[in-house]
């Protein structure tokens, strides 16, 4: 009986420490998309500012609601792994 | 141009060049800012509607957090700007870097706490990041396409001529 209890209190904690993993891994995995994202956008908005110096207002503009969309998807990559693992 | 090491030295160079002036990043997200403030009496309303006192704390406390990324976001770019156009480019990577790690670190420190509703703080921090970015977009968007409608630019065009036939 307490062989019992004890195979089913570590298959609990495995599955617990599975589930912990699986939700980092996803959140990481989320993050990796807009960091890419976010890259490439960034650079080329400092590509364009360096050529059109008088247009960097309106590109910063621009790259900034670019950034803050991409970022979303890491939000919502977040916003899942905390649902996973606290909720 | 080639300054003492050689290198080319011109207007394309993202190391020497730099933004000056008001950012206009910072005006859109005050503008953001502003939208939130307005918007905030009735998500907390909804939340407590829906999960009760709970629901409502964690509303407030999602959007509070997301006004704070965006204004930190701006913020970076704001100085990073006035720095280089390079130092822009490492600023928009680290502020990215920097505001998960904050929001991370805000949601862990509060998880456990027993005025957070974690599906309602979740759902405001999508729905408010997004609805917020999609306000702004659709005045920017419209700014940028038609830029006589923007407030002010039928003054500035006035003042521009008065001065030139004066």
């Amino acid at each position: 009986m307490s062989t019992t209890l004890a195979l089913l209190q570590t298959a609990a904690e495995a599955k617990n420490t599975a589930a912990a993993g699986s939700a980092g891994f996803a959140y990481g995995l989320a993050a990796i998309g807009p960091g890419i994202g976010i890259g490439y956008l960034v650079g080329q908005a400092v590509q364009a500012m360096a050529r059109q110096p008088e247009s960097a207002g309106q590109v910063q503009t621009t790259m900034f609601l670019g950034i803050a969309f991409t970022e979303a998807l890491a939000l919502i990559g977040f916003v899942v792994f905390i649902l996973l693992k606290f909720a | 141009m080639s300054n003492t090491f050689g290198v080319d030295v011109n207007e394309a160079n993202p190391l020497l060049s730099r933004f000056e002036g008001e950012s206009p990043v910072m005006q859109v997200v005050l503008d953001i800012m502003k939208r939130g403030v307005v918007i905030a009496p009735v998500g907390i309303l909804i939340g407590y509607l829906f999960a009760g006192s709970a629901g409502a704390w964690s509303v407030a406390f999602g959007l509070g957090m997301i006004l704070f990324n965006f204004f930190l976001s701006a913020w970076i770019i704001q100085v990073t700007a006035r720095i280089s156009f390079a130092a822009l480019a490492g600023g928009a990577m680290f502020g990215f870097l920097i505001r998960l790690g904050v929001i991370t670190t805000a949601v862990l420190l509060v998880r456990n706490a027993g005025w957070v509703d974690l599906v309602a703080l979740g759902v405001t921090i999508i729905i408010t990041h997004l609805g917020l970015l999609f306000w702004e977009l659709q005045y920017i968007s419209g700014s940028l396409a038609y830029p006589g409608l923007k407030p002010g630019a039928g003054l500035a065009d006035n003042s521009t001529k008065e001065s030139v036939s004066s």
